[in-house]
């Protein structure tokens, strides 16, 4: 570049004038180019109309025991299972050591004969089977994801295979004594 | 860059243009009398290949475009309308499809010449690396194109690979939910994945006309991995190698019609025949070939986040492969111990192929496991090592010289008048 300046300065001077110039509109450049690509990387995340779907209404009432519902909420499948009492002693009787994400079923669950969770398989994003009667439903009777063969228990833990989480429990209400609010 | 090798036109309109902007000089330059290595084999067909797959890709999506409808309630029915009411769509849509899949066996054989010939290293290192980038592309502008007919396959694909990125500790979830634009994969996915699908090929020709760029600095490498001495063992590009390139070009035609007209739907699973549900995962999700050895990698390491570190840096080593290798001849054919471990490592890819075709139960893991280790020890082992302590054999003194049998070479200066271009 060609010197436009005919100020003579000794050569290692230190910081001028012009050195704090060039750093702090490369500074604003910087900032004014991440404030331009905000709206478009921003524009990628779920728009309001994907967010108002947020929020889904059940019926339990038609669900008898040992029965299972899927239900989709956010565009994924819910598991709600009524649970049978074996079904619910089997998972409280587990040791917590024995689990690789240990969780109490207590935890899991609102009232002790429903659960329910996202249907997704925390490893990379399947269905599990399990939810029909004639499913594979793995080692341990609750789930089993024939992606890659991660086993879930009675209350939707992993209990083996590559998954490192439990299947995950949405937030949900009971609005009444039959209905659930998931969301 | 229109001082050296100024041709003069004898079409006045040519010269016109030339003149002005001097596009016909560069090519006769480029590809005219481009001196290239006179003992290429049929290896060196791959690139022109490579090139020609990128054309028909483009200009068959292009088409394939005009019909399809990017929504999730109507994707899979338009690709179905291509298929049936577009007149020629099948054909169109067939020679898309397995372009894919053929496109990937081109590169895939064209990266192993550079591995085998050695045409990664010095002065090669960055067109082996914007090669890389290619092979990069293609498989995301692969991926997401394998998304649009919203098929049981694409949908599944999608959510498990999209679902990789979840492993990234903290910021991981924000991630994906930001790449789907919901709460799954969904109609906001297929939209931008159509996007980026038809974006990225144009990404692409960018950076292959770097890539060939970067080529005509040094020249072609060639089976004997030495530099040419002089015109004596060049050829004018054309007509020499557009015609060994035209050849080559017609026996794959063959095949790539094969595959069209005889066996469409071979590569690909009769399960993406069926319309994404997703509330139903099908039984055995699997990659398209080309993937499969990636697929294995990622399955081989029991963590999630450990699997999709290793699967990327499957891909990210060859970047600093022309650092790895510390030999200094080229061509395996002068390097008679890596030239072995070089073929146990094509196996190796191969064993992982299958592997990651099969369930990940029982003996499949184990093998996927000694086959990742193996992959991974032949780049930052094998390589570095056997490059210190083999022996090469002796390299010929010019590519002239195996051919003219101890005539020798002409004295690297001389000026070689028998093969100056008329």
């Amino acid at each position: 570049m060609a010197d436009t300046t005919h100020e003579e300065k000794p050569e290692g001077e230190g910081e001028t004038r012009r050195d704090f110039l060039y750093l702090a509109t490369g500074a604003m450049a910087v900032v004014g180019a991440g404030s331009v690509m905000w709206p478009f990387i921003s524009s990628m995340n779920p728009a309001a109309d994907a967010l108002a779907e947020a929020q889904i209404d059940v019926d339990l009432s038609q669900l008898s025991e040992g029965q299972a519902i899927t239900v989709t909420w956010r565009g994924s499948p819910v598991f709600i299972r009524h649970r049978t009492p074996e079904e619910i002693e089997a998972a409280r009787e587990v040791s917590l050591d024995d689990l690789p994400d240990p969780q109490t079923d207590e935890d899991r669950v609102l009232e002790p004969q429903w659960l329910v969770m996202v249907g997704i398989c925390t490893h990379l994003g399947c269905v599990p089977l399990g939810q029909r009667s004639g499913d594979n439903r793995g080692a341990y009777g609750g789930w089993f994801c024939p992606c890659h063969g991660s086993h879930y228990d009675t209350s939707g833990r992993i209990r083996r295979g590559p998954a490192a989480a439990n299947l995950e429990v949405p937030d949900y209400e009971f609005i009444d004594d039959t209905r659930i609010r998931i969301g | 860059m229109a001082s050296t090798g100024k041709a003069s036109f004898s079409n006045p309109v040519v010269r016109w243009v030339d003149h002005r902007l001097p596009v016909f000089t560069m090519m006769n330059r480029e590809y005219g009398q481009f001196p290239t290595p006179k003992n290429f084999n049929y290896f060196w067909n791959f690139g022109a290949l490579a090139m020609f797959l990128l054309v028909t890709m483009i200009l068959t999506g292009i088409f394939l475009a005009m019909h399809y409808t990017p929504h999730a309630d109507y994707a899979f029915n338009s690709v179905e309308r291509i298929m049936r009411d577009v007149n020629y769509g099948w054909l169109l849509r067939y020679i898309h499809m397995n372009g894919s899949h053929l496109f990937f066996a081109v590169v895939f054989i064209h990266i192993f010449r550079g591995l085998y010939y050695g045409s990664y290293k010095e002065p090669r290192e960055l067109l082996w690396m914007l090669g890389v980038v290619i092979l990069l592309l293609m498989m995301a502008t692969a991926f997401m194109g394998y998304v649009l007919p919203w098929g049981q396959m694409s949908f599944w694909g999608a959510t498990v690979i999209t679902n990789l990125f979840s492993a990234i500790p903290l910021v991981g979830d924000n991630i994906v939910i930001w790449l789907w634009g919901g709460f799954s994969v969904d109609n906001p996915t297929l939209n931008r994945f159509f996007a980026l699908h038809f974006l990225m090929p144009f990404v692409i020709v960018g950076v292959v006309i770097l890539h060939i760029a970067a080529l005509h600095i040094h020249g072609s490498n060639n089976p004997l991995g030495i530099d040419p001495k002089g015109p004596q063992d060049t050829l004018p590009f054309h007509p020499y190698y557009t015609i060994k390139d035209s050849v080559g070009l017609g026996v794959f035609l063959i095949i790539f019609a094969g595959f069209v007209f005889f066996a469409p739907n071979w590569l690909g699973h009769a399960d993406n025949y069926i319309p994404a549900d997703p509330l139903v995962t099908p039984a055995h999700i699997v990659p398209e070939w080309y993937f499969l050895p990636f697929y294995a990698i990622l399955r081989a390491v029991p963590n999630t986040l450990g699997g999709v570190v290793l699967m990327f840096a499957a891909i990210a080593v060859l970047f600093v492969v022309p650092w790895l290798d510390t030999s200094k001849v080229r061509s395996c054919r002068f390097r008679p111990v890596y030239r072995q471990f070089l073929w146990l490592f094509v196996l190796t890819v191969v064993v992982l192929g299958f592997a990651g075709a099969n369930p990940p139960d029982g003996i499949w893991v184990v093998i996927s496991r000694i086959a990742t280790f193996y992959y991974f020890l032949h780049f930052l082992v094998i390589m570095p090592v056997v490059g210190k302590l083999e022996r090469p054999l002796p390299l010929p003194r010019s590519i002239s010289e195996p051919v003219t049998k101890g005539g020798g070479p002409l004295p690297a200066g001389a000026t070689a008048k028998p093969m100056e271009k008329s």
